[in-house]
Formats: structure tokens, sequence, C-alpha cells
């Protein structure tokens, strides 16, 4: 006897609230992993999933067992080779095999669990207590609008989404099954009686002939009566959805000094932070654009693996790349439609004569288009050592700093090392910050 | 096997590809039930096959196997360990899992082909299925037919209180339940049936009623007769009678007696420890209950190969799957993990089959019940209904067995410098092998001896556990203080717990919670 079942419509994933719980259980643990995970490593893979090792110990599961380093055990073991009864054999260092191979039924002891998270959890965690600081276009940033999606087809609905074709074609199935008389045998029908009325001398052949044919034309036309042409049963109207649907879109600009004074530390540690830019703004719009301008003493556009990998000689001007930013912006992303960030990243090495050109076009062209526009400049940890804190800063930094004093939608930063990068992005964008508006 | 060697050609074939379809299925099932039930006379539960994803597969796997499951974060925890294993290539998924219920369920992966569904369907549907349905343990101590009802209402019950109470002190409470599982199944007497939900919302309202009134065990009131007695030992006979220590079945003892949980709680604890019982006689029974499955896919397999009925393409296939299932890597092998019991299971059941029907003298003179008999099928199935692990190789272990495993014993003695090797796989050395292998499959050595033996009634309510210590071996006292912690949620008063060495009567250990 036997059954055989298609389970696998099922709904599968009957696991995902107890991963929920265990994820809420571990919730710090993962927190501190998850941003381990972005600091400490290349992150250049975000794509599917993340690996996130955690300690063990908060969410161990106690049991009662036995002492490994103490008692006597007698054990039986496969494979002898040439062990002969009464050899003695050193006993591997502690906890081996020897000494029993159950040290951890659940292989986790004290040491690490690993796991994955989805990209979404791993993002939704990683990004929790951050918000996008947004002081000009909250509207926009939020409004979400309702699109019509087509949903098969039901029996109420508003008059104005009847659909006729389907109600006629259900009607006209309902009357041909229940076979309603139609309008031309009817026709027929009260021809033939006229007919016959209209001769002037009726045989009883006729007058019989006529009674039957009004008995017909009764029954008929009762017939008809019963069985309507439509019937409530025969209507459907076309259904909708309301889906929801952000409109919100966003492009993301990328600006980096690649001239010579940009080491390769400095690229990757750019690099890094315009990834958890990135990451963060996936999180918050539907779509994101992202447009790599690099600049020597010369700006242009760029792809991404251009971006970070290719290497110029040259002057450093900074104003050029904020001239080609305003340059695409015109062109292709009106401010009035699209979220516009901007992240600077440089040595802050620049053309003393241009400061004041830069200076301006970030006061007076960019920061009134931008959302937000974060400048942070990388210092390697010498250099850092010998300037030690801002007063000796870069000229690029004065400058900028100036813009800071009187715009709330700027912000700079300095990053010395990796370890940097997140508390960084996290204080440009944390949401205390984004409310008071700094 | 003897009574079944007639070949009959020439019978058509079942599949010729690795897809599978539910019609495939079916016909190839009905092959292999004709084998298992009219050639070898197997007995077996009515089947239920159930197709599931990957995904499906390991959402089972992390809720222990069973198709439902009150929430935990515990299962989610398992989840994505097996999770990661697999994805990662580091474990293969389970390609069936099975469950001891009537009829009994058999979940086959969607991703196998068609030659490991029919391995599959031979291996869980017909052998464990009649293992399941036949072997004593089983028998006495699960309710095949209760199992998944229980279940539901379990899921039902524990998903109400968290409503109620909250998912919090839900979950705190099943934590502590949980660290008591292994120290929480009835040994000795034969467990409650599992009752199906009505009488359980009955007998909840009869409780939740008599506890509304009063609690006799925790009455205030002076008792006229018994305060006259004086005598401590006295006493101490009507406390042990009155809670029936000792206990060693913990969860059930801090179920109907601790003085600090709700009727809720209390509960719960029933519902970890009855699924903690139906889960009790597997682990006594993993290697022949796993032979058994691996025998029968086995002879199923070759017999389907043998009338034609499958290609030589699948049996290779089958063979190289079935190998590496039973494969015992080598104590110093980078792959040792351990006895598998697959192997040694299999090993075993056709080692039987090889006495009944191709007996040495030395078997003559091991097993002169049975070698030469001829009567493979109803050894084995004497075997598989009446014995557990542990009996099981104390009875049927063959010197030609533990010379093909090259068994060799290791005494470890932890006071000692040096392991020791105790016995070989030599003349001297077959029967004490045999018994020291038993011995590793036995209830002793698998659970630790605790039990509730004192509570101060009249004092501060302290609850006194003793651990019986086996072979001098000391708990791990970390694990044990967590576990003690959690008893003491589930108690509320002071914890005390004893290691005995029960060869001088001296207290080992001492850990107060």
């Amino acid at each position: 006897m036997m059954h055989i079942i298609d389970r696998r419509l099922n709904p599968k994933g009957k696991s995902i609230s107890n991963r929920q719980r265990f994820l809420k259980r571990a919730k710090k643990q993962i927190k501190k992993a998850v941003n381990d995970a972005i600091t400490n490593r290349k992150i250049s893979n975000t794509e599917g999933e993340e690996n996130i090792r955690i300690p063990a110990d908060g969410l161990h599961e106690p049991r009662f067992i036995g002492d490994q380093e103490k008692g006597i055990r007698d054990r039986i073991f496969p494979g002898n080779k040439d062990f002969m009864p009464g050899d003695k054999i050193s006993r591997p260092p502690s906890g081996g095999k020897g000494a029993g191979s159950e040290a951890s039924e659940d292989g986790e002891g004290e040491d690490m669990f690993q796991f994955s998270l989805t990209r979404d959890e791993f993002l939704d965690i990683f990004f929790e207590d951050m918000e996008l600081p947004d002081f000009v276009k909250t509207s926009i940033k939020n409004e979400t609008t309702h699109e019509l999606q087509r949903a098969g087809y039901r029996r109420s609905g508003s008059p104005s989404n009847l659909n006729l074709k389907l109600t006629m074609k259900n009607s006209l199935a309902r009357r041909l099954c229940l076979r309603r008389p139609s309008d031309e045998e009817l026709q027929a029908l009260e021809a033939d009686i006229a007919k016959v009325e209209a001769k002037k001398r009726k045989t009883d052949a006729d007058k019989e002939m006529l009674e039957k044919l009004r008995q017909t034309l009764k029954k008929k036309s009762g017939r008809r009566r019963v069985i309507p042409y439509i019937d409530p049963l025969d209507v459907r109207f076309t259904s909708f959805n309301q889906i929801e649907k952000p409109t919100t879109h966003a492009v993301m600009f990328c600006l980096m000094d690649v001239s010579g004074s940009m080491s390769e530390v400095h690229k990757d540690l750019a690099k890094r932070f315009f990834m958890l830019l990135h990451l963060f703004l996936i999180r918050q719009y539907s779509k994101v654009d992202i447009v790599f301008i690099r600049h020597t003493h010369m700006a242009s556009e760029v792809d991404e693996d251009t971006f970070f990998h290719s290497r110029e000689t040259g002057g450093t001007k900074v104003s050029t790349a904020l001239e080609v930013m305003n340059d695409i912006i015109k062109e292709r992303y009106p401010a009035e439609d699209w979220n516009i960030y901007a992240a600077q990243a440089s040595d802050g090495d620049n053309l003393t004569s241009d400061n004041e050109r830069c200076q301006y076009l970030l006061q007076n062209v960019l920061l009134p288009q931008c959302q937000y526009f974060a400048y942070v400049e990388i210092w390697d940890q010498r250099e850092e050592a010998i300037f030690n804190g801002q007063k000796s800063a870069t000229n690029l930094w004065q400058t900028y700093d100036s813009v800071n004093m009187g715009n709330q939608n700027f912000a700079i930063k300095k990053v010395t090392g990796a370890a940097d990068i997140f508390p960084v992005l996290k204080d440009l964008f944390s949401k205390s910050n984004a409310q008071e508006g700094k | 096997m003897a009574d079944v060697s007639k070949k009959e050609i020439g019978k058509e074939l079942l599949y010729s590809q690795a897809e599978w379809d539910f019609l495939t299925i079916e016909r190839t099932f009905k092959a292999i039930e004709d084998i298992a039930l009219n050639e070898m006379g197997l007995d077996v539960y009515p089947t239920q096959v159930e197709v599931i994803t990957s995904e499906q597969m390991l959402d089972a796997y992390s809720s222990i196997g069973m198709p439902m499951m009150y929430n935990h974060w515990s299962f989610g925890k398992s989840f994505l360990r097996d999770e990661i294993m697999y994805k990662k290539g580091f474990s293969g998924l389970a390609y069936e899992i099975v469950i001891n219920s009537d009829p009994c369920i058999c979940y086959i992966m969607e991703e196998n082909s068609m030659t490991m569904q029919a391995l599959v369907m031979s291996h869980a549907a017909f052998g464990h299925n009649h293992f399941f349905k036949n072997n004593h343990l089983f028998k006495q101590w699960t309710d095949a037919d209760a199992i998944l009802d229980y279940l539901q209402y379990a899921k039902n019950y524990v998903a109400k209180c968290e409503e109620k109470h909250g998912v919090e002190a839900v979950e705190k409470i099943l934590d502590s339940a949980h660290a008591l599982r292994d120290q929480s199944v009835d040994k000795y007497t034969r467990p409650q049936k599992l009752d199906n939900s009505e009488i359980q919302k009955r007998e909840i309202q009869r409780l939740e009623y008599e506890q509304s009134q009063y609690r006799q065990l925790w009455r205030t009131l002076p008792e006229i007769e018994k305060e006259k007695t004086d005598d401590q030992a006295e006493y101490e006979r009507i406390l042990s009678q009155k809670l029936g220590l000792p206990e060693s079945n913990l969860i059930y003892f801090l179920e109907k007696h601790s003085p600090v949980l709700e009727r809720w709680q209390s509960e719960i604890l029933r519902i970890v420890r009855s699924i903690a019982q139906y889960f009790y006689p597997q682990k006594q029974t993993k290697m022949m209950n796993e032979g058994c499955a691996c025998f029968t896919h086995y002879h199923i397999m070759n017999r389907l190969y043998d009338t034609g009925q499958i290609t030589e393409g699948s049996m290779l296939e089958f063979i190289d799957f079935h190998t590496r299932v039973v494969a015992q890597p080598e104590f110093d092998s980078p792959y040792y993990g351990g006895l598998n019991p697959y192997a040694l299971g299999f090993a075993m059941m056709k080692d039987i089959e090889r006495i009944c029907e191709n007996p040495t003298d030395e078997d003559r003179e091991w097993f002169p019940d049975f070698a030469g008999s001829n009567k493979t099928v109803e050894t084995l199935k004497d075997a598989w209904e009446n014995f557990r692990d542990e009996s099981f190789i104390l009875q049927f272990l063959s010197p030609k067995l533990v010379r093909d495993f090259r068994f060799f014993n290791i005494y470890d003695n932890m006071k000692k410098r040096d392991l020791e090797i105790k016995n070989i796989h030599n003349q001297a050395g077959y029967k004490a092998i045999r018994s020291a292998l038993a011995a590793q499959h036995s209830v002793a050595n698998m659970d630790l001896d605790i039990q509730v033996t004192n509570v101060d009634l009249k004092g501060d309510r302290t609850l006194t556990l003793l651990h019986w210590m086996n072979n001098e071996i000391e708990l791990d006292d970390k694990e044990a203080k967590r576990v003690i912690s959690h008893i003491r949620r589930l108690w509320g008063y002071k914890i005390e717990l004893n290691s005995i060495n029960p060869l001088t009567n001296e207290v080992v250990m001492s850990i107060d919670g």
C-alpha cells in the first residue's frame, strides 16, 4: 500500500520563524560580526549571501556531559595495523581521538558558529541604525506611487471594470447549455402563426397546427423569461491589484583623485567607502545609478574598473571633477527628479590656486542640487602621525571645512585606516545626524 | 538468500533514465514492495511517500526530522548550521527522512535520480519501516499512530502559550527543558500513551482546576498525624514515597513537583519530555535500524537487477552510493569519525546471512543455533524484533567480523600516562572486543545517570541531585553549572548536585546552583 504526495509546492521556509528567532537572539554578536565583515576584509563581493561567524558561546545549549579529561574509557576502534595486546601508546594531545572523539557532539564547543545570512538580513543588520540624511526632498524620498496590476477576473467590481467579452462568452455558453430559444427561433414561430392566422378559411388541420404553434411559442417564450440573456452569474469584472511602486531613485557620484599621490592604499580605502555608501543607498532606493568621475588635472567619467584600477600621473585639480559632475547632472540627472548623492575621496592634495574655485562650485552650484555631499579625506597613518590632527590639515580640507560651516547637507571626515571606514560612514549618516541636521 | 534465489529474468525495465516522474516512482515502488513483502516477508506500516525540495529537506532536518515542530530558536540555529554545511559542500543532505508513524512517512528529495529514489524507498519505506513496526523497543515505547497528532498538538499549544505569555517566557522554559532532554526519559517503566488532543484538553482543564485549588505538596497547614513522627528516617521514607524518589526523569519530576511552575509551563515540560521519550528507542537501535535498512535496500536493489528490472548503469550508480554509505574509515584515517553505524549494521546483517547459508566451522561453534540453518530471513527478523544495539552485538558479532574490521580495544585511563592496547582481533580478543563494543552501545555509557534524590520540603526547598559516576568519569563542570542554572529556573530554589563514585561511595564533585 502506498501513497505518493507531491509536497514541493508546500510552503517552504518552515524554518523562517525559527531562523528569525535565532537571529534575534544572537543579534548583538551578529551585529559585531557583520561590522567586522565589512571593516576587515574586501567587500568587493557583496552580492548574494554573507557568511558570518559568531562565538558559539552565547548560543550554546548546555547538556550534562562527561568530562573528557577524566575517567576510564574502553573503546573499540577499527583498522588495527600492528598493535599487539599490551602495547602502550602515548596519549594524543588533549582531546584527541584516543580520548574520545565525541568531545563536542555539535561540533561547536567553544569555537565559532558559522552560518550565512541572506543579503537582506545582512544589510538590515548592518544599516540598522543608519538613515539617509535628507533635508530637502523628504517628500520625494518616501513617496511611493501605486500602480495597477492585472489580477485576473472576479465576480464583483465596479461597472467601469466590466469585462464585456468574458461576460458575453459566459452568457453564450450558459444560453447554449440551457437551450434558451433564440430570437430567430421565436420570430420564425411567430411568422408561422401569422401565416396560418392569415388564412381566411382554416381547416381543422390548420386549427390544430395553430394551436400547436401557439403552445410552442408560449413554452419557448416562457423559457426565455426563465433563462435570462445575461445572468448575474455570467458577469465578470477585470480585477486590478494596487501594487506599491517606489518612485524613488538616486544617483551617486563617486569622485576621486587618481593622480600619483593617491597610493593603492588610498584607493583601497576610498573603494571601501564608496562600496559601503553604495550598499547603503541600495537599501533605500529602488534604483541607484552610479557615476564614477576621476580626475587628475583633468576630469572624466569612467567605468568602475578604470575608476579603481587604472593609474594616472599628473597634477591635481579638484574643481575639474566638480565641473564634470555638474555637467552630468544637467545632462542626465535633473535635480528635480533625482536624489543626488556625492562622495568625494581624496588625499587632500590640490593645486592651491584651485581651492577657491572648488569652494565656489561646491557652495553655489552643487550643494543646492545635492541631497548630500560627503568628503572623505584619506590619510595614511604616517601622515596622521606627522600632522597630528586637523590643525595642519591640507588645503582642500581647509577649503571644504569652510564650506562645512554653513551647509547641512555637507560633511567631511578623515579616514586613516580600514577600521575607520564604517564609523565614518555611520557618523556621516547616523540617524540623529539626519534628524538634527547635524 | 536461499529461499529467493530463483531468477526471473526478462521482467520489464522499470525505468531507463535518471529523471523520475510519479508514474515511474509508483511502478518502481510496486516492484520493490513485491520483493520486500513477498520475498523477504517484511511487515510494514502503509507508506506515504512525499516528494520535497532540498530546502524543505533542510527544514525538516533542523526540526529533528519531524514534519512539524514547535518553534524555537535552536531549530533555527541548526537550520543555519546545516544550511552552510550543505552549501559549502562539507556535508550532503540526507537523501531521505523517514518518520516512525502510521502511515510511515518517507520524504524523498526532488533532486534525487530515479535510482536514488528506488534506493531510498527500499531503504526507508521498507527497511526502516519494518524496523519501526516490529522492533520491541519501538513497539513498547513509541506510539506510531499518535505521534503526528501529538506534534500538531504540541505546536499549537506552544504557539498558544506564546500568544498568552509572550515568546520570551516560553523560550526560557523551552531552553531549560531542552537542557535536560537527555535525563528525561522513562527507562524502566513504560511511558504513558500520547494522548490525543481532546483528552489532553480535558486533562489540562482538570489540572488547572486542581492547581487553582491547592498544591498538596507545598501545603503549609501542619499535618496532624504525620507531624507526630519525629523519626527522621520515617519522615524521609514518607517524603520519598510522596515524591517518587529517587527519580531519574528530571523533567518529569520538575513538571510534577516544582513549586514555581505554572500549569502551562509544566505542560511545556511535558511536551519536551514526551518528544524526548519518542526518540529514546532510536538512540538505542541506531546501528541495527540502519543495518536493517541497508540490508533491505541492498537485497532489493540486487533483486531488481537480477530480475532485469533495472539497468546495469543504475546498478553501478547504486553500488557507488551504497559503498560510500557503508564505508568504515580506519582509526588513523583523516575521515575517521567514530564507528559508522551503517557500516557495522550492514556488515552484521550480511554476516548473519553468510552464517545461515555458508557457515565455517568457527561459525558453527559460535552460533550453533542458526549456522547453516538456511533461515536468513527468520534469523534476521527475529534479531530486528527482539534486540537493541547492545544486545545485538553481544549476541551476533562474529569473530570473522572482528577480523574483517580489524577491531582493537584501547584502554584509556586518564590517570595513566599512556593508552593501553587491551585486545586485538585474535582468538583471545574476540569475546572481550565483543563485550567492549556492546558496552560502548549501552544506555549506561550513552547517558549519564543523574537522579533527584532529595527535597528539603520543610526548609529552604533545596533540590538535591545525585550523579552516579560511571567509570570514574566526572561531569564537565562548566556544562553542568549551566545546566544547573536551567534546573534552578524550573525549580525556583537552590540546587545541589553531587557526583558519587559508586565504587568508593565518596562524593567526588559537588556543584551548587
